[in-house]
């Protein structure tokens, strides 16, 4: 079983990236399960055609201890498995309090026994890691494979270069590895050029451009992965291939996190100035 | 076995170089931490107009450091509002906190009839689970709120804010807003997450400010009688204020309210009526002190309950406060009454202890106030320190001007107090005051305990676990006063040790009687042969030599 966890900038599309990616692994036929890590819940919704699952905090909650495995999973797409952490209401609480209860719930529970014969674990976690509890992917040898969603803007390469920072610390401790990045593309002057540095520079690769593509929209306002509605569509084609990718992928390492002055002068180098 | 390689006497501590002391203290030390270390540990000296040397104090504690002090939360919920009855203390947090400050001091209460509230026997608590972290405790924290409302109906609840909830930010003052509107009854908050300052100092400061901005001056009668006074920093330990109150009333003394020894929420409502402050543990609640002083006109001053000799002079002092000649003879014959008793005690226990060494270091004012009752029975206090006072209450008040405020203070607010429009009444003229002042009643002053000690001896403050043990190694004190994170430390080291937060199984310690129960307690303890008996007669002399009986 292979744990990957997906981080990067909010907004930058990592649960649909993620979700599209799962998709073509499960019409690969892997058995994949998608744990969101995110308050609001809303990492599974392309697979699951809607946001109608409990998640484990709220079944936690509603149930006592009395949980059961089924109460907390549904299947989606091509039967991938998809469980949302969930968590409080924005400004209430502590959510990564909360991802640290779930996860270690998951656990327990056994979700991720070799019974289940699982091929993949996704996590896809929210924006920043802000505090521990949104590391806790990534700490204790949970996922040991990082990728990151980053596009040519500025605030998203950064925010991908902090990531790196994170994952810098938790490999010497918890042996968990950089496999790449993704460039989920905004269309900006030089992207490709401009994230192949980049990812070079962290000592990585870009796994897999993404370009952009307004299906992707149309799919997810029918709450589907562009897979599942439009199969044929050649976006849909793209998110196979980083499905593909990924699966092959043997390039796992500690990442070099750059100074904000030499990631400055890449974007200066890439014409971003002028 | 004799024991005079076991013990040191007065007469050859004389010989050990307290300089040299402190730097075996801070040799094991790396270099940045010696220095910090160096700066609270000083060799006393007094000058002529009693100046004393610069001590670091209410400073971080260094990371590794095995030290004495407790966190913000134990100080403002276990030490100042622990003791009053009649109000409901709701912990907000694991259930830890809130069972490991209930009743832990010993704090004592009695109410004056069947029919009044004690909730001391319980304990409140939200017991918050991981769920209520994850989503957030202020339903819990109401829920709480209500039901001990249906089931007690008190005149006042109160909210602690413990570690946890500082970081959820869960709002308490918003919480108790609303209850307080939808109950009736007064409700209000502490923000006294255990991590905010260096000790538990600033949950002191914390109660201070909350108290006073939320019950004090709520209730415009209050006792009646003639002298008027509060007593501030008295925690009722083992019983210390029904014997303070005991003089008190046989001095013709009304006591208004005690901050908070054997409390009531009227008491604190109504404390703004008295004529007099009067401090104990200065560190504690001096800020108490000084808001009612510049909101209701009331005046302060030092006094000391603990030792004989020093109730006396507080009894004294109260008294040349209200120039009263008839309350200056009632205070005498009180003084007269209870002195020989007292007398005959400390003369026969000073027999056996004459010379005997001590060494405290506890609190942020009993380090200081109990080396009055040691020195009653001719023991000599070698070296002291506070767990969390202030540089104020080692040299004075003179010096604070000079404290340097850090972020850390800074992080606790400082209210800024202006007079009550309607209630605030010079209690004497500026004039008489400072008469009084110029006949040597000392005003809203305390002089701190370094004034008080003898030259070389030692002061350390917030001192270690490693400090401790080396200290009694070189010494070799008779008594040693501390807390119970000390105590079996301390008494593995074959030296007695004595509990003065909570007085272990004993007091009351203060008053005449007090101090009766105390010399007496330090008798039994000091010359007690157990502790000659810790080690084995082999450990001593490994050797043994022996014949037959029968040869």
């Amino acid at each position: 079983m292979r744990k990957i966890a997906i981080y990067g900038k909010g907004g930058i599309g990592k649960s649909t990236t993620t979700q599209n990616t799962v998709a073509g692994l499960a019409e690969m036929g892997r058995k994949v399960m998608v744990v969101g890590c995110d308050p609001k819940a809303d990492s599974t919704r392309l697979l699951l055609g809607g946001l109608s699952q409990s998640t484990v905090l709220d079944t936690l909650r509603n149930e006592g201890e009395d949980v059961e495995l089924e109460d907390i999973r549904r299947k989606g797409f091509s039967g991938a498995i998809c469980v949302e952490s969930g968590g409080p209401e924005p400004g209430v609480g502590c959510a990564g309090r909360g991802i640290i209860t779930s996860v270690n719930l998951l656990e327990q529970l056994g979700a991720y026994a070799d019974s289940e014969s699982l091929d993949y674990v996704f996590y896809d976690v929210l924006g920043d890691v802000v505090c521990g509890g949104f590391a806790m992917p990534i700490r204790e040898g949970k996922a040991q494979e990082i990728y990151i969603v980053v596009s040519g803007e500025m605030m998203a390469m950064y925010a991908a270069n902090n990531i790196c920072k994170g994952i810098v610390k938790f490999a010497e401790a918890g042996g968990v590895r950089l496999g790449g990045l993704i460039c989920n593309s905004r269309n900006v002057d030089n992207e490709r050029e401009m994230i192949e540095t980049l990812a070079e520079k962290l000592g990585t690769q870009m796994i897999h451009f993404v370009p952009r593509e307004n299906m992707v929209q149309r799919a997810e306002i029918n709450r589907k992965t562009v897979i599942e509605f439009e199969p044929g569509h050649p976006q849909a084609d793209e998110y196979r291939a980083l499905a593909r990718k990924i699966e092959n992928n043997e390039m796992h390492v500690i990442p070099k996190p750059m100074t904000t002055d030499d990631l400055e002068q890449l974007l200066i180098d890439h014409g971003l100035a002028g | 076995m004799s024991s005079t390689c076991e013990e040191r006497t007065e007469l050859e501590c004389e010989y050990v170089d307290p300089g040299e002391v402190k730097q075996e203290l801070i040799s094991r030390y790396p270099t940045k931490v010696a220095r910090k270390r160096a700066k609270q540990i000083v060799v006393n000296e007094v000058g002529e107009c009693g100046e004393v040397p610069e001590i670091g104090a209410n400073t971080r504690t260094i990371p590794g450091i095995i030290t004495q002090r407790g966190c913000t939360y134990a100080g403002c919920k276990g030490v100042i509002l622990g003791p009053t009855r009649d109000i409901v203390n709701i912990t907000h947090g694991p259930i830890g906190c809130g069972f490991y400050s209930w009743l832990t001091r010993r704090n004592q209460t009695k109410p004056e009839d069947a029919r009044d509230e004690n909730f001391m026997t319980y304990c409140f608590s939200t017991d918050m689970q991981d769920e209520d972290i994850v989503f957030g405790g202020e339903k819990k924290l109401k829920a709480a709120i209500q039901e001990a409302y249906d089931i007690f109906k008190p005149k006042a609840i109160s909210i602690f804010a413990t570690c946890p909830v500082g970081l959820i930010g869960d709002d308490i003052h918003a919480v108790a807003r609303e209850m307080k509107e939808k109950l009736g009854i007064n409700i209000f908050g502490f923000s006294c997450e255990g991590y905010r300052g260096v000790s538990q100092s600033a949950g002191h400061h914390i109660a201070n400010n909350g108290i006073f901005t939320h019950v004090v001056g709520g209730k415009d009668e209050g006792k009646e009688g003639k002298f008027k006074i509060n007593l501030l920093g008295e925690y009722n330990i083992g019983g210390d204020a029904f014997e303070i109150d005991r003089v008190l009333e046989d001095c013709g003394i009304t006591l208004v309210s005690t901050f908070s020894g054997n409390s009531t929420y009227d008491q604190f409502a109504s404390a703004h009526m008295a004529d007099l402050n009067t401090v104990m543990c200065h560190r504690s609640i001096n800020y108490v002190a000084d808001m009612m002083e510049n909101k209701y006109g009331i005046p302060w001053i030092k006094v000391n309950f603990i030792g004989a000799e020093a109730t006396a002079k507080s009894l004294r002092k109260i008294a040349a406060y209200f120039e009263d000649e008839e309350l200056t003879a009632r205070v005498e014959e009180v003084i007269a009454r209870e002195l020989p008793a007292v007398e005959k005690v400390r003369d026969e226990v000073r027999s056996r202890c004459e010379g005997k060494l001590a060494m405290l270091f506890v609190g942020g004012s009993r380090a200081h106030s109990y080396q009055e009752l040691f020195r009653e029975i001719g023991m000599k206090t070698i070296a002291a320190g506070y767990e969390f006072a202030h540089r104020d209450d080692y040299e004075g008040r003179n010096v604070l001007p000079s404290i340097k405020v850090d972020a850390d203070s800074r992080s606790i607010e400082d209210l800024e107090i202006h007079p009550d429009p309607q209630r605030y009444r010079l209690r004497k003229p500026t004039e008489a005051l400072e008469e009084l002042r110029s006949k040597g009643l000392p005003l809203k002053e305390y002089e701190g305990m370094m004034a008080e000690m003898a030259e070389k001896t030692l002061v350390v403050d917030d001192i270690s676990q490693y400090e401790t043990e080396k200290l009694i190694e070189i010494y070799k004190p008779n008594i040693f006063c501390a807390g119970i994170k000390e105590k079996y430390v301390v008494q593995k080291q074959g030296v007695p040790m004595k509990q003065l937060h909570n007085y272990d199984y004993g007091g009351p310690y203060a008053g005449f009687k007090g101090a009766i129960n105390f010399y007496e307690e330090i008798d039994r303890m000091v010359n007690s042969k157990v502790w000659s008996y810790l080690k084995a007669p082999w450990q001593k002399c490994p050797e043994l030599s022996a014949r037959y009986a029968c040869d």
